[in-house]
């Protein structure tokens, strides 16, 4: 009886369950290349009712309506691009994961490259002026230093080029 | 009245905070160490002051006193014991009195820590002082979290079910101790800027502050990681989502840290870079705290948010950011360079290794702030997610990879790249090989992922052939090896284990990620789905009654299509009736380094079966390596802080012993 009860609660409750992941499974498509470039381009399409989910991840019904929408349009053989334009244009750049390159996100696209080459050539041309006349250490943090780094009887590695670091 | 002791604590922590400030400064201007004393006397007691705040707050929440309105809305009397606890920094408010506890900890355990010069460790402790009086200031000010509710409420609103998780229930403190811990690296760099003065000495004494944060939030980072695989069933374990991108920079920034400490502790060299790190791991924390609790940036994981709140993080951020690194744009100049060294060893690959950390964290810092900032800037939105990293910080890694194993066989000064190419030639051999085992294994065949194979055996390979290296082996007899091998330093095999626990990391990323295979059906009893080389039977589902919530308890049988034993495994639909809300509870079948990952979904009717569930199952190959290697690399971690080299004050004590020798 009181198992009965539960189960009758909790099938009266269970209805408006939030972030549910197994939602009734799609229904895939029947070319396997059909399906792989559908399930890719999931990837990259943001579910716009979540916070930050693809549709291949999200359990939102509209992310499965959207999934549906992308297979339809790849079945009547619309190319993965006029697929993406079209999501663009009805739901702006805001749809896709990837953001387009364009003016407004060369800093977001070239940024990293951009620093690599920056903060290495800052590296190298430091490294090229330092090089002639580099102050020694005084005497007396000559000795500091060999203090320090014989401290705690580091044992003299044979190999003196693969000290420990 | 506990919780009124408590609130008391933590304004009694924040004056003393206030006060380790001002004795400090005081006690360094007038080179007193009476001051300097009494400044690390009030770090203690703003720790202990703080420990009781705390410990008030969890006995509210124990206790379930729902006159504590932070108490009300995270707590119910029905939550197991491990949630009521875990409850108590399931809110932005309780979740800031642990960040000022690890704060003041870090503080109190800075201010104890012998071998420092005094002049450095008092203007340490001072500034460790000055960020602890902000974030209590904060605390106490903005986000009371003993504030009382009149009348106050019979039952709690209860924890998100979500977070009512052994894993997330560790999470935080394990994250924030790591977070929070470079606090101390930063306190340590703006006394070194303060002092004028980077010395080898000071490379020593950041490193291991710098080694335990990073430990911490790698364990922290890998549990909420692990978590958010299993709790929230959708099968992913990362997501590039902006509070784990958040959590993300800093421990970036803390391994670039950890390598350049190392050359500035060894060499001499790259002072100004390692200091300039120390501040940065710090303000991506603090960035981060202002990202998960603003409210500026929507996440899965975010705190319930106040824009007001957000405005003053972003003050103490701007402040202590803005006065830092304005301090080193004045002071850096005049750090000494130290040890000179070709382009070609040792330091010239660390500086490398830094170059491509920090591009990495600058890429992860511009995915997640780009949105926003093009949001205000032009009223634009854009999303950047998995493709964009992908396209942008993969690359970097790679790279990054590549050149890692020569590191560590490069000698100190000048290296010998021709001598350190034919050490690795056998990995690098042995690497192709297991790229192509790994594409004539797995079906369908992936050019990209058997040249991530091939990247996580060559980090794998390449930390073995190091160790091989230095220990002579098949070049001296096995004795004389063993011999050898006892005498390598903790730190050496720290180091070992880190890389190649990254190595396993790659392997298990890149092999789930490539060839996972998920699968859905709905299920009569008795009916049965199959992903990849597992089959998944329904055998029974019941209702079972859990302490605080109703579940659907779904019993499956595993079974390998190759033959193989069978296994039950149990996935559960719970129902939160406080909260209203269901959660998964995912059934996992550990098949060696495999997963098959079951989700019961929602009960439905089919024309087959009037009572039928969704069930969703993948099979997660090498899974288990996602968690494994993080977990290497922290043990590796571990080793490295256990040498006994590396502890704090073994300098100190080897001048007294000469001194008194």
């Amino acid at each position: 009886m009181r198992t009965a009860a539960i189960a009758l609660v909790f099938a009266l409750l269970a209805a408006p369950a939030i972030a549910e992941p197994a939602a009734a499974p799609d229904q895939p498509l029947s070319s396997p290349t059909q399906e792989a470039r559908a399930q890719r381009l999931f990837q990259d399409i943001r579910c716009v009712v979540c916070q930050h989910e693809s549709i291949a991840d999200s359990p939102a019904g509209i992310a499965a309506d959207m999934r549906r929408l992308v297979r339809e349009e790849i079945a009547s053989g619309a190319t993965d691009e006029s697929i993406r334009e079209d999501l663009v244009r009805r739901w702006g750049d805001y749809i896709l994961f990837k953001p387009p390159v364009k003016a407004a996100t060369w800093l977001l696209w070239f940024g990293p490259l951009a620093l690599v080459l920056l903060v290495g050539g800052v590296f190298i041309a430091r490294s090229r002026r330092q090089r002639p006349d580099a102050a020694p250490l005084s005497p007396d943090e000559e000795r500091r230093l060999n203090d320090l780094l014989r401290g705690g009887e580091v044992r003299p590695d044979p190999d003196a080029t693969s000290s420990h670091d | 009245m506990i919780s009124e002791f408590g609130a008391y604590a933590l304004i009694l922590a924040l004056a003393l905070a206030v006060l380790q400030t001002v004795m400090s400064a005081l006690g360094r201007i007038r080179r007193s160490p009476v001051l300097a004393g009494a400044a690390q006397g009030a770090a203690i007691a703003s720790a202990c002051a703080v420990a009781l705040a705390f410990a008030a707050l969890i006995f509210a929440f124990v206790t379930s006193d729902f006159s504590v309105a932070n108490v009300a809305n995270n707590s119910h009397t029905d939550k197991p014991m491990l949630y009521k606890v875990a409850g108590a920094w399931g809110s932005h408010e309780g979740s800031l009195v642990l960040w000022c506890l690890v704060m003041t900890g870090f503080g109190a355990a800075l201010a104890r820590a012998s071998g420092l010069p005094f002049g450095l460790k008092t203007s340490a402790v001072g500034v460790q002082g000055a960020l602890g009086s902000l974030f209590l200031a904060f605390a106490v000010l903005t986000s009371n979290p003993f504030a009382r509710l009149d009348p106050a409420p019979f039952q709690g609103a209860s924890l998100n079910p979500l977070l009512q998780d052994p894993a997330l229930a560790f999470h935080p403190p394990l994250l924030y101790a790591g977070y929070v811990g470079f606090s101390v690296t930063f306190s340590l760099a703006v006394a070194a800027l303060i002092e004028g003065r980077v010395d080898p000495a000071w490379g020593r004494w950041v490193r291991p502050w710098a080694l335990a944060s990073w430990v911490l939030l790698t364990i922290g980072i890998t549990l909420g990681s692990f978590w958010a695989y299993y709790e929230l069933g959708w099968g992913g374990w990362w997501f590039w989502d902006p509070v784990e991108n958040a959590s993300f920079m800093p421990w970036l920034a803390g391994a670039a840290l950890l390598h350049s400490a190392v050359v500035t502790e060894r060499r001499g060299a790259l002072a100004g870079w390692t200091v300039f790190l120390a501040l940065l791991a710090f303000t991506f924390s603090m960035l981060g705290a202002f990202l998960v609790r603003s409210g500026v940036l929507t996440s899965v994981h975010a705190f319930a948010v106040d824009p007001e709140r957000g405005l003053m993080l972003l003050g103490i951020l701007g402040v202590t950011a803005g006065a830092a690194f304005a301090l080193f744009a004045w002071r850096a100049p005049k750090l000494t360079g130290g040890g000179l060294f070709a382009p070609v060893s040792r330091e010239g690959a660390l500086v490398l290794n830094n170059l491509f950390l920090t591009a990495a964290a600058a890429t992860v810092l511009l995915g997640t702030l780009y949105p926003l900032i093009l949001q205000a800037a032009t009223g634009a939105t854009i999303s950047v997610g998995p493709p964009y990293f992908a396209l942008t910080f993969t690359p970097l890694m790679v790279v990054a990879f590549l050149i890692l194993p020569a590191g560590p066989l490069l000698g100190w000064k000048r290296g010998d790249l021709k001598g350190v190419g034919q050490r690795l030639a056998v990995a690098a051999g042995l690497s192709l090989v297991c790229a192509l085992l790994g594409w004539m294994a797995f079906e369908p065949h992936k050019a990209m992922a058997a040249g991530g194979i091939a990247i996580g055996a060559w980090l794998i390979l390449g930390a073995l052939a190091e160790v091989a290296e230095r220990v002579r082996l098949f070049r001296v007899p096995l004795a004389e090896v063993g011999r050898r091998a006892r005498a390598l330093p903790l730190g050496a095999w720290g180091m070992t284990l880190a890389h190649a626990g990254l190595g396993l990391f790659v392997l298990g990323a890149v092999v789930e990620t490539g060839f996972k295979v998920e699968a859905a059906a709905p299920l009569g009893l008795d009916g049965s789905v199959t992903a990849g080389r597992y089959s998944v039977r329904l055998d029974d589902v019941r209702i079972v009654e859990g302490p605080n919530y109703l579940a659907e308890q779904g019993h499956l049988t595993v079974t390998p299509t190759d033959g193989g034993p069978e296994r039950t495994v149990i996935a559960e639909r719970r129902f939160f009736p406080a909260g209203g809300q269901t959660t998964t509870e995912v059934g996992l079948d550990f098949r060696g380094l495999d997963d098959v990952y079951v989700v019961l979904g929602e009960r439905r009717s089919t024309p087959q079966a009037a009572r039928a569930w969704t069930v969703r199952v993948y099979w997660n190959p090498w899974a288990r390596l996602i968690f494994l290697g993080p977990l290497v690399m922290a043990i590796g971690g571990v080793l490295s802080l256990l040498d006994r080299r590396l502890r704090i004050g073994v300098a100190g004590r080897k001048k007294a012993a000469e001194s008194a020798a």
